[in-house]
């Protein structure tokens, strides 16, 4: 399995389709899928178990919009001859149970011009907001629960 | 018509994402303190970024530079972020705080949890400035 998907990207960023340099590709797959299996981490559950891959396009999507309306919000701030920035540290609580849900929501968090998720705690993240539209809580919390949504094992 | 089309959507991409990272870069230059300046870095990763490489996508049409284009968005769009935690999150537990915070819920108990809001500041002048990425240290 691994090894396709390697070959796969392999193809995909060579370009060339000579039987040496698929042959190199192939031995190259090899030993990286060789290394990882001396690694024991074979057969471990990875991310693509915690997630439902339909769900996380169509959040990715939603996410792009809302980074395009951050741009812009934060872009004014720094245009605006007065800076008016007001910053804060939040808690904003955390309620993905998957790793890959909690990462993705923390990754999605600081990509958001405006916010950075500055620590991690049990239950919560503690995030460093520059204004007070960046701040508000219940934007926060929505883009929580759609994270959420996108973790297999809810609905 | 249709190449007419992608160039000036392209070109569009292009221009807007200079422009985000110039606003970026104005930024990092102008906002007060550490902190600050670290959302000014995360335009630049976001818009700055993602609009140019869409403009190379649409520049290079639907060919393997376009599959390679998109792989490196996805990988810019991890690590950024991911980057960006650790600086702050450096920042952070070495003590650093944002200066004329309005809400601060790791301040310790015995301090108001809201601090005074202090009055806008026209410039960060050279002691705001001097004080950037050093405050964490």
């Amino acid at each position: 399995m691994l090894f396709v998907v390697l070959f796969v990207l392999w193809l995909l960023m060579s370009g060339i389709y000579k039987p040496l340099v698929v042959g190199l590709g192939v031995i190259s797959c090899l030993l990286c899928v060789w290394i990882v299996s001396r690694l024991e981490i074979l057969g471990e559950k990875g991310f693509q178990h915690d997630v439902r891959i339909t769900k996380l396009v169509r959040y990715v999507l939603w996410l792009t919009v809302e980074i395009g309306k951050a741009d812009w919000a934060i872009a004014k701030v720094i245009l605006s001859p007065d800076l008016p920035r007001r910053q804060r540290l939040i808690a904003v609580p955390c309620t993905q149970q998957s790793d890959f849900g909690k990462m993705l929501f923390a990754n999605s968090i600081t990509i958001t011009p405006g916010t950075v998720t500055v620590e991690t705690e049990p239950g919560h993240f503690i995030v460093h907001a520059l204004t007070d539209e960046a701040a508000d809580p219940d934007a926060l919390a929505d883009m929580g629960t759609r994270v959420r949504e996108t973790e297999a094992g809810t609905s | 018509m249709m190449e007419m089309l992608i160039d000036i959507l392209s070109w569009a991409s292009f221009v807007g994402g200079a422009l985000f990272l110039f606003i970026g870069s104005l930024g990092m230059v102008r906002l007060g303190d550490f902190w600050a300046r670290l959302h000014a870095a995360s335009i630049v990763d976001s818009a700055g970024v993602g609009l140019i490489l869409f403009g190379m996508m649409l520049q290079a049409g639907l060919t393997l530079v376009t599959v390679k284009i998109a792989i490196i968005v996805l990988f810019l769009f991890i690590t950024g972020p991911t980057a960006s935690h650790a600086v702050a999150n450096a920042a952070f537990v070495s003590g650093s705080r944002p200066t004329d915070m309005v809400e601060d819920i790791t301040a310790p108990k015995a301090k108001p949890k809201v601090t005074k809001r202090k009055s806008r500041k026209t410039k960060p002048k050279a002691t705001t400035s001097s004080a950037k990425k050093k405050s964490g240290a």
